[in-house]
């Protein structure tokens, strides 16, 4: 206490003595040292958010992103053998946009012109379509891009770096904070001050867990299988999902490329049991069992990568916020693929984190505060639940094959079909265009 | 603004650790949005909002650029623990921070140095300031008017520490009914928002007497706006309706 009175009444001398000297002819107050953001996770949403902040308030925050799967400057990525490919809504996009990352990845992004929705047997010849989402949001601009994740990690990461954000190949083993700061304890040894962590790392998030942050979840009798298929015919630019009774089996177009010059990727959700089965015959037979999915529209096809499974689950963290911690990403919520939301919700969160923070950080205010992580779970949690209950919702509706399921479900498909106004207010959601998006997602300046 | 304490701090290099407790709890208090002063963290990002982009405006720099305040002189008056000279300070303005409460101050200073801001807190009166000479780009008096004694010679006084050029901000509570219900019932006795006597309603200001005093001290009020609570969205926001609280500011001209 003594000394603390002796260090302010030292302070309160500077600064007399600069108001003096600034008396006869302007010396300036020191700025005020910047505020340090941490971000745990190196993930599409902790690098997009990293870089949201970096660029629009460098002069007062910091931002450092620490993840021990991190690859060294000038190495390849670990995650470059990553089969994943995301549909990006017109909102993530247009957020990419603003960021200058779209740019860089445009070349590797197929438009999806349209969407087709059919619900049959496997074994039904022909699969009428029930719902066929086409057009654009705006003139030219499709609803959503097909990005392969490497292309998008690829182009984040030297943005990150350009843009100033510490990138650092360590764990943050542990996160303390009270009122008025908050500690991280890296796992090189390091007790990093820092007003605010975001959490973006993964599903099973230890700072989410160790904050005591709640999560619901369960996990899905199916598995996700994901695998990239070549094709002799362009697939221009359409989407197809089969509803079959095992899970929804996703056709999605990727650019021209491959041993048969064009490329799709799928997204197949099977039954637990079947999968493994399946994975566990060889190449021929798997390709048969694609096939007999895939549709003969395409002309033949082949496997331009091996099938990889994995599970399936569904959870939400209960709260998206805790003393000067904030989650994001599979942190915060891990949903059923089945409508391909899952990144851009993901990014829907990230946009309405950034726009809390910056604008907090330009009132001169702490952008740690309890009011302003309140805002962000206000403003997300409601829309993220509502998404992972829908996306629950499909795929129990459609992952059965009882007969009047099938008829409410077809009967609810083609009234859809046949109402244009209920059509567009479904691509506008499904584009993440709703008025209320953040910033970001509007594609305007943060 | 609400006085946490009115007792002289032990200038003495003796340190009582029952004095320290009682310190760190008031200043605990000043600066947790969940306490006592929560309306008060609500109420900030409107206030500031509205003083940056004025400033901003008049200055002639970008509300969103990093310091949209560096190197204007600003004085706080009735600072209280400092939750608005800070943020004010992180946008670049070279702030000074008046309260009569000593442990007000002292709460102010304590947390100034542990965000590393250079504020210069007194235990002073505008009256002080300005009969020494000292005048200032920005004056603010936010929730202080309902509180002092003789509003004409108060507003008068802060107009006179005002530069050629510069700009004065004022928020307070008008005297309507409705600020009657909400302000004194609503807020001290039904939702305990405030301490029971933090105000008295006769001594609240109606925008004419107020825009009045100003007139008086020689600046231009160009601009009443009001500020209402949404409680749903638990957060205050701008409006026309200046029933209940409301800001002004004005300017003196060049």
């Amino acid at each position: 206490m003594a000394a603390g009175k002796a260090s302010r009444k030292g302070a309160r001398d500077d600064f007399k003595n600069s108001s003096k000297s600034k008396a006869r002819g302007g010396t300036r107050r020191a700025a005020p040292a910047p505020r340090h953001i941490l971000i745990a996770g190196s993930g599409i949403a902790g690098l997009t958010l990293a870089l949201a902040l970096a660029r629009a308030c460098p002069a007062q925050l910091t931002i450092t992103v620490c993840d021990p799967t991190l690859p060294a400057q000038d190495l390849p990525d670990a995650r470059a053998d990553d089969a994943r490919a995301y549909a990006i809504a017109a909102a993530g996009r247009r957020m990419f946009e603003s960021l200058g990352i779209w740019p860089k990845v445009a070349g590797m992004a197929q438009p999806m012109r349209d969407m087709v929705i059919t619900d049959s047997h496997l074994a039904d010849p022909v699969r009428p379509s029930f719902l066929n989402f086409d057009g654009e949001v705006e003139p030219g601009e499709a609803f959503a891009h097909m990005v392969p994740a490497h292309d998008l990690l690829a182009a984040l990461l030297p943005a990150c770096r350009e843009a100033g954000v510490d990138l650092r190949r360590v764990a943050v083993r542990r996160f303390e904070a009270d009122a008025d700061g908050g500690t991280a304890h890296l796992s090189d040894g390091e007790r990093l001050p820092v007003t605010l962590c975001v959490a973006a790392d993964g599903a099973r998030s230890r700072l989410r867990e160790a904050a005591g942050i709640g999560w619901v979840g369960w996990s899905y009798p199916q598995v996700g299988i994901v695998a990239t298929i070549g094709h002799e015919r362009d697939h221009m630019g359409r989407a197809i999902e089969h509803f079959l009774p095992s899970g929804p089996f996703a056709l999605l177009p990727l650019t021209p490329g491959g041993s048969l010059g064009h490329r799709s990727s799928i997204v197949w959700t099977e039954r637990r049991a079947t999968a493994s089965t399946l994975l566990a015959r060889d190449p021929g037979e798997v390709l048969e069992e694609v096939e007999r999915r895939f549709g003969l529209e395409l002309g033949a096809i082949a496997l331009e990568t091996p099938l990889r499974a994995f599970p399936l689950s569904f959870g939400i963290a209960r709260e998206f916020a805790a003393t000067r911690l904030a989650l994001i990403g599979d942190a915060a919520h891990v949903i059923h693929p089945i409508a391909g939301q899952g990144l851009n919700l993901g990014l829907k969160n990230v946009a309405a984190l950034a726009e809390c923070i910056v604008d907090a950080t330009r009132l001169g205010m702490d952008p740690g505060e309890g009011d302003i992580l309140r805002d962000y779970t206000r403003a997300r949690r409601f829309d993220t639940v509502a998404m992972a209950a829908v996306t629950d919702g499909l795929n129990r509706l459609f992952s059965n094959d009882i007969e009047p399921v099938r008829m409410l479900r077809d009967f609810g498909l083609g009234l859809v079909e046949r109402l244009p106004p209920l059509k567009r207010f479904f691509i506008r959601e499904a584009s993440g265009l709703s008025a209320k998006a953040p910033r970001l997602m509007r594609g305007e300046r943060l | 603004m609400t006085s946490a304490g009115q007792e002289s701090e032990t200038a003495t290099g003796s340190v009582d650790p029952a004095e320290v407790a009682r310190f760190e709890k008031i200043a605990r208090t000043w600066w947790d949005p969940t306490g006592p002063m929560r309306t008060l963290h609500k109420f900030n990002p409107v206030r500031l909002r509205y003083i940056r982009d004025e400033a901003a405006q008049h200055f002639g720099r970008d509300p969103l650029a990093g310091a949209s305040l560096e190197g204007l002189s600003l004085i706080d008056v009735g600072c209280g623990g400092g939750v608005l000279s800070e943020p004010l300070a992180r946008l670049g303005a070279e702030v000074t921070g008046l309260d009569p409460a000593p442990t007000n101050i002292a709460v102010a200073r304590a947390h100034a140095d542990k965000s590393g801001l250079a504020i210069d807190y007194r235990e002073e009166r505008i009256e002080d300031v300005v009969a020494r000479g000292e005048r200032f780009d920005i004056v603010t008096a936010m929730e202080v008017v309902e509180h002092v004694s003789d509003v004409r010679a108060f507003v008068a006084t802060c107009c006179t520490a005002v530069k050629p050029g510069g700009l004065l901000f004022m928020a307070t509570l008008n005297r309507t009914l409705r600020s009657y219900a909400l302000a004194i019932v609503g807020a001290e006795y039904i939702l305990r928002w405030l301490p029971k006597g933090t105000h008295q309603w006769e001594k609240f200001v109606t925008p004419d007497e107020l825009r009045d005093a100003i007139r008086a001290g020689g600046l231009a009020p160009d601009q009443t706006t009001g500020v209402v609570y949404n409680p749903l969205a638990d957060s205050w926001s701008l409006s026309r309706d200046t029933a209940v609280n409301y800001m002004v500011g004005a300017s003196r001209a060049k």
